[in-house]
C-alpha cells in the first residue's frame, strides 16, 4: 500500500497510529500516542456547546453516505430543559453496504479511537448513554470493543463523573441480527426498541423523538472516529488537510478485479484515477475497467471516462452519482452489466422492509425483467418499463431513502450501457401489452 | 405443553429483563441465546418466552421473521453463510457457490440430510478486499477458491 506507513498526525488523524495492519491498538499504545488526549481537554476547559461549535466550524460532514454536517446535527437537538432529561447518542456500527469495509477496519483496529469520539459527541449532545449498533456478523468487532470498553471503563473515562468533570456516560453494545435496513436510523432507533425495524416517518425527527421518545442522534462510526482530533487540534487545521470543499481526510478504497484492493486515508479531492491507480496499484493483468461504483453498491454507476472526478459530496453528486462510503467498485470487462444489475437489484429486493409498496412491488419486478434479459428473452418495452421502475423508486417517491438507493445504480446503468439491455431482448416474442399496463409485478412469473 | 427452554435460558430472560426499560427491547437478545442452544425458533418457543416476559406471542413473531438472522425453521449444526454481495460478485462467488451446493448436495437455503450444514447467502460481510468471502458459525474466510472450500469443509467434518 503506498505511504500506508509514513503517515503522521497532521495528515492521517484517522490512521496515524497504525503501524501493523494485523494487530488493534489498545489502551496502553492508544494512550501513548496521544489517546484521550481531547477528551481530557475537552472536558477541563470546553462546554458541551463549545464543542458543538468546533465541530460546526470544521464542517464536518457524516461519513455514513448521506453527508449531513455533523455540527449541525448536534445542533438541532433540543436544548435540555434539566439535567436529568434523557437523551441518547447512538454509533451506527451496522454496516451492510455491499462493498463496504471501513467501519469494521476502524472498528478492529481503533476500538479507543471510536470510544473517545462517542464519550466526546455524548458530552456535546449531553448524552448520558450510548448504544454501538453493531452488525452482529462482525464477531471479533464485538470482542475488540467489548474488551476496550472494559478497558477505558478502568481508566474512568467510561462511567459515572468522568475524569472528575461531572460527566455520566454508559455504552453498551446492541448487535442485531441481520437485515440491511436497520442501517437506516430511524430503523435502526426501532430495531434497538424491539420494535419491526422499519423505517419511521420524518418528521418527527430522531433529534426530537428518537430512541424511546426522547432526543436522539445517529452518528457513523468514521464520523464520530473523526471527533477527537478535531476537537484536540481545532477546525482550522482539520478544514486545511484538504484542498476542497469538503473538509478532513475520508478512508477511501477500491476492490474488485484491482492489484491491490484495500482502503487507505485520504484526503477529499483526490481523484477516483489516482485512488485506482496509485493506491490500488490499477487493474489486475488481463482486466481491463469497464465502470465503476463510487462507494458501495447503492451508488450510480460511472463509466471509466469519469475516473477524474474529484472523489467530494458535491462533485460526484453533479455528474450524476453519489460519493456514498467513498469505498468504490472497479467492474472490469469480463462482467456483463446487466448481471451485474441483477446482483444489486436482488440484494435489495431481498433487504427491503416491504413497508411501502413501490419498493416491496417494484424491486422484484425488475429482478424479473433483469433476468429475462441476461437469458436473452427479454421483450420490447422492457428496458422502458425498467427506467420506468427507476423513476417511481426514485427519491421522494418512497418512505425512506433504501429504495432511491436501490435504483441509482440501474438507472446509471441503462444510461450508459443501453445496448447490453438490448442484446436482451428477443424481437420475435410478441410484446404484452395487457401484462405490462397489468401493474402487477407478479403476472410477470 | 412440553417445556422448551432450560432453567437457565429462563434466568437469562429474566436478567435481560431488568436491563432495558421496556420488555419489547430484549426480544432480540433473547431469541438470539434461545437460538444459541436450540438452533431455530419455533412458534412453541416463541409462546414460551411470550408467556415469560409478557408480551404478545404476534409481535415476538414479528420480529422473528423479519431478522434473517432468527432461523425459523430447523437448521443443520454449522451454518455455512457464502457472501453474494458485488464485489463477491465481480469475484466469481457464483463459483464458490455452486461448489458448495454441489459438495453438501443441496440447494442453498436447505439442511444436509446427516443436519450437519445449512448453506445461505449473506449480504457482504464487509470484507471486500479479501474477496470472495465466506463465514462459517463465526468464522470468517477470505479469499476462498473452489479448492480451499473443501479443505475448510473437511476440517470442520
Amino acid at each position: 500500500m503506498k505511504n500506508f506507513f509514513n503517515k503522521n498526525e497532521e495528515t492521517h488523524p484517522l490512521t496515524w497510529r497504525i503501524k501493523d495492519l494485523n494487530s488493534s491498538i489498545f489502551i496502553d499504545e492508544y494512550e501513548n500516542k496521544k489517546g484521550y488526549f481531547a477528551l481530557k481537554f475537552a472536558l477541563k476547559n470546553l462546554s458541551p456547546d463549545e464543542v458543538i461549535s468546533i465541530i460546526k466550524s470544521s464542517k464536518l460532514k457524516g461519513r455514513g453516505g448521506a453527508g449531513f454536517f455533523t455540527g449541525k446535527k448536534w445542533d438541532l437537538m433540543p436544548k435540555k430543559k434539566n439535567i436529568l432529561e434523557d437523551r441518547y447518542l447512538i454509533c451506527n456500527a451496522d454496516e451492510m453496504e455491499p462493498g463496504t469495509y471501513k467501519d469494521r477496519f476502524l472498528i478492529e483496529k481503533l476500538p479507543h479511537l471510536l470510544l473517545e469520539g462517542i464519550i466526546l459527541s455524548a458530552y456535546a449532545i449531553g448524552a448520558s448513554v450510548s448504544y454501538i449498533f453493531l452488525r452482529e456478523e462482525y464477531v471479533l468487532s464485538k470482542i475488540l470493543l467489548e474488551k476496550s470498553i472494559l478497558e477505558a471503563k478502568n481508566k474512568n473515562y467510561i462511567g459515572k463523573n468522568i475524569l472528575n468533570s461531572g460527566f455520566n456516560l454508559k455504552i453498551f453494545i446492541h448487535t442485531g441480527a441481520g437485515r440491511y435496513i436497520c442501517g437506516e436510523e430511524t430503523a435502526l432507533i426501532n430495531s434497538i426498541e424491539g420494535k419491526r425495524p422499519n423505517p419511521r416517518y420524518k418528521p418527527p425527527f430522531p433529534s426530537h423523538f428518537g430512541l424511546w421518545g426522547k432526543p436522539t442522534c445517529v452518528n457513523n462510526v468514521e464520523t464520530l472516529a473523526n471527533v477527537p482530533a478535531i476537537v484536540l487540534n481545532g477546525s482550522s487545521w482539520y478544514k486545511n488537510i484538504s484542498n476542497n470543499d469538503d473538509t478532513g481526510t475520508k478512508l477511501m478504497g477500491f476492490s474488485g478485479k484491482v492489484k491491490n484492493p484495500g482502503l487507505w486515508e485520504v484526503p477529499f479531492g483526490l481523484t477516483a484515477r489516482e485512488l485506482l491507480e496509485d493506491y490500488a496499484c490499477g487493474m489486475k493483468d488481463g482486466y481491463s475497467l469497464k465502470a465503476w461504483l463510487p462507494g458501495g453498491s447503492s451508488t450510480g454507476i460511472l463509466t471509466e471516462s469519469y475516473l477524474d472526478v474529484s472523489m467530494d459530496f458535491n462533485s460526484i453528486n453533479i455528474i450524476g452519482s453519489r460519493l456514498g462510503t467513498a469505498i468504490s467498485i472497479a467492474v472490469d470487462n469480463s462482467i456483463n452489466i446487466v448481471s451485474l444489475l441483477l446482483n444489486i437489484e436482488m440484494f435489495f429486493s431481498r433487504e427491503s422492509c416491504g413497508w411501502c409498496t413501490p419498493c416491496r412491488e417494484g424491486l422484484p419486478w425488475s429482478i424479473k425483467i433483469l433476468k429475462d434479459l441476461v437469458n436473452k428473452n427479454g421483450r420490447l418495452g422492457d428496458v422502458e418499463m425498467l427506467e420506468k421502475i427507476c423513476k417511481n423508486l426514485g427519491i421522494g417517491k418512497t418512505f425512506c431513502s433504501f429504495a432511491p438507493g436501490a435504483v441509482s445504480p440501474l438507472y446509471n446503468g441503462i444510461k450508459y450501457f443501453r445496448e447490453e439491455f438490448d442484446n436482451g431482448i428477443d424481437t420475435n416474442l410478441p410484446i404484452y401489452e395487457k401484462k405490462v399496463c397489468g401493474i402487477q409485478s407478479n403476472i410477470f412469473s | 405443553m412440553k417445556k422448551i427452554l432450560s432453567k437457565e435460558e429462563k434466568t437469562f430472560i429474566l436478567k435481560e429483563l431488568n436491563k432495558y426499560k421496556n420488555p419489547d427491547a430484549v426480544i432480540i437478545e433473547i431469541l438470539k441465546f434461545v437460538q444459541k442452544r436450540l438452533r431455530w425458533i419455533s412458534l412453541d418457543t416463541i409462546k414460551e418466552i411470550s408467556k415469560i416476559i409478557s408480551v404478545p406471542a404476534s409481535k415476538i413473531d414479528s420480529i422473528a421473521t423479519f431478522y434473517n438472522q432468527i432461523f425459523r425453521r430447523p437448521v443443520g449444526k454449522n451454518i455455512i453463510k457464502y457472501c453474494d454481495g458485488v464485489v463477491c460478485y465481480i469475484n466469481g462467488y457464483e463459483k464458490i457457490e455452486a461448489e458448495l451446493s454441489n459438495y453438501l448436495k443441496i440447494q442453498p437455503g436447505n439442511t444436509t440430510k446427516d443436519k450437519k450444514f445449512t448453506l445461505i447467502p449473506i449480504c457482504c460481510l464487509g470484507n471486500c478486499h479479501n474477496s470472495p468471502t465466506i463465514m462459517i458459525n463465526e468464522n470468517l474466510f477470505s479469499n476462498v477458491t473452489k479448492k480451499s472450500i473443501i479443505t475448510i469443509l473437511d476440517n470442520i467434518i
